[in-house]
């Protein structure tokens, strides 16, 4: 067998590398809308959960404000309106789990009750943790209509810790995560009221 | 290589893919995706399936060019295809088949991390024609993907006490038939479906595979050296 020039080995790699990424550019380019408007979809799934739908006649997908958030990093608020006053909030939390952090989105509304809570994004453990997924159990729909009076501060814990909030059987630190981010969601929105229900 | 494959080798590359050569009961290649896929019937199922377009897609690829690709960067070359297949799948499920993609999303990279796509390219697709190496993908696939739902079903009894749940978000609203309910508790052995029970249930099915090809007779086939998961 002959030795092959170094070059031809260079030629031929090169080759497939500009052919595959000339399918994998013209592939983006096709599929970047699409994606970009499923996306979109998701986030209005989502904050239909939080936002009852009657609270609103604009999209609050669409309707944004960033605010600093805790530290500093800028956090996405998404307002409800009616007739062009805001009626509602929602924006994500994040409380620390058994494994690692959960992302939830919360609701909030203009006296700064809970509207809802979802867990968007966590690790918890199958069968003990997760059951802060709403087709597992109700536990995370009971904060609706909380707020940081009811019940007064000093219960926004789990039982455990002497709060009033149910822990699940072999699982504390989740449901404690989430209490805690919750209430911290609460007083987040009591520091910035003012600027969230601003009308524009 | 001879110009027409005969009936009987298409047979041959059809019995190894799904059982004979079996890439993870016999090969125990794909250990990773493997492993961490399987949590439940459905899952498995999800991960098998995406694995096998991406495998028949780049076999194909590898036999059609392999003719132009040179020893010395042949490997490159492949996981370039891989990766490429990979992405490619991502980008179209994630824009049309978006249900779709929200249960599978999240495996679908893991693919590239799988070295039985790449095995296959190297042992097979590199040497045969088009057809039979299509074939190779696809079947090397389907076999792929029956063994992470085996896996991915006794984890699932053993440890959720339920067999293909959400399989109607993965295969559409008329395989909600499917979902089954296997035990009257409301969770299970939990081991069964963290990661330990990920290698407990491999190790069983790979025992009960060799235990039936004693029982037959057959020769026990190993899979190369390990050197890649």
């Amino acid at each position: 067998m002959t030795t092959q020039p170094t070059w031809l080995h260079a030629a031929v790699l090169g080759a497939f590398c500009t052919g595959f990424g000339a399918v994998l550019a013209l592939t983006d380019a096709l599929t970047a809308d699409p994606i970009a408007a499923r996306a979109l979809e998701d986030k209005q799934n989502s904050l239909a959960q939080v936002i009852p739908p009657g609270l609103h006649d604009n999209n609050p997908a669409m309707d944004v404000i960033t605010l600093p958030g805790e530290h500093g990093k800028p956090l996405t608020v998404y307002r409800a309106t009616k007739g062009g006053k805001v009626t509602g909030v929602a924006y994500e939390i994040l409380g620390s789990g058994y494994a690692g952090e959960m992302r939830l989105m919360m609701g909030v509304d203009t006296e700064g009750r809970v509207l809802g809570v979802r867990a968007t994004q966590h690790k918890e453990t199958p069968g003990l943790g997760d059951k802060i997924n709403p087709a597992k159990s109700d536990w995370i729909t009971r904060f609706s209509g909380l707020s940081l009076d009811t019940p007064p501060r000093d219960k926004w814990k789990v039982k455990k810790d002497g709060g009033q909030f149910d822990q699940f059987s072999g699982a504390t630190i989740t449901p404690r995560g989430v209490v805690g981010a919750v209430r911290g969601g609460l007083e987040f929105f009591a520091s910035h009221k003012a600027q969230m229900v601003e009308v524009r | 290589m001879a110009a027409e494959y005969r009936t009987a080798q298409y047979r041959t590359i059809v019995r190894d893919g799904l059982w004979d050569n079996n890439g993870v009961l016999a090969q125990m290649l794909g250990m990773c995706p493997t492993m961490a896929m399987t949590t439940s019937a459905t899952n498995g199922l999800g991960m098998g399936l995406a694995t096998a377009v991406v495998m028949a897609a780049s076999n194909l690829l590898v036999a059609t060019f392999r003719g132009y690709i040179t020893q010395e960067v042949r490997i490159p070359v492949y996981i370039l295809i891989v990766a490429a297949m990979v992405t490619l799948v991502d980008l179209t499920m994630n824009a049309w088949m978006h249900e779709l993609y929200k249960v599978l999303g999240l495996f679908i990279p893991l693919i590239v991390s799988n070295c039985l796509p790449l095995g296959r390219l190297e042992v097979f697709a590199a040497k045969e024609p088009v057809l039979p190496s299509l074939m190779d993908g696809l079947f090397m696939g389907i076999g792929f993907t029956l063994a992470l739902t085996a896996i991915g079903g006794v984890r699932e009894v053993i440890g959720s006490g339920t067999l293909f749940a959400d399989a109607s978000l993965l295969l559409g609203p008329a395989f909600k038939f499917m979902e089954m309910k296997v035990s009257p508790f409301d969770s299970g052995v939990l081991v069964m479906i963290l990661p330990p029970g990920g290698f407990l249930a491999t190790g069983l099915l790979v025992a009960g595979k060799r235990i039936l090809d004693l029982r037959a007779g057959k020769a026990i086939a190993t899979g190369p050296a390990g050197h890649c998961v």
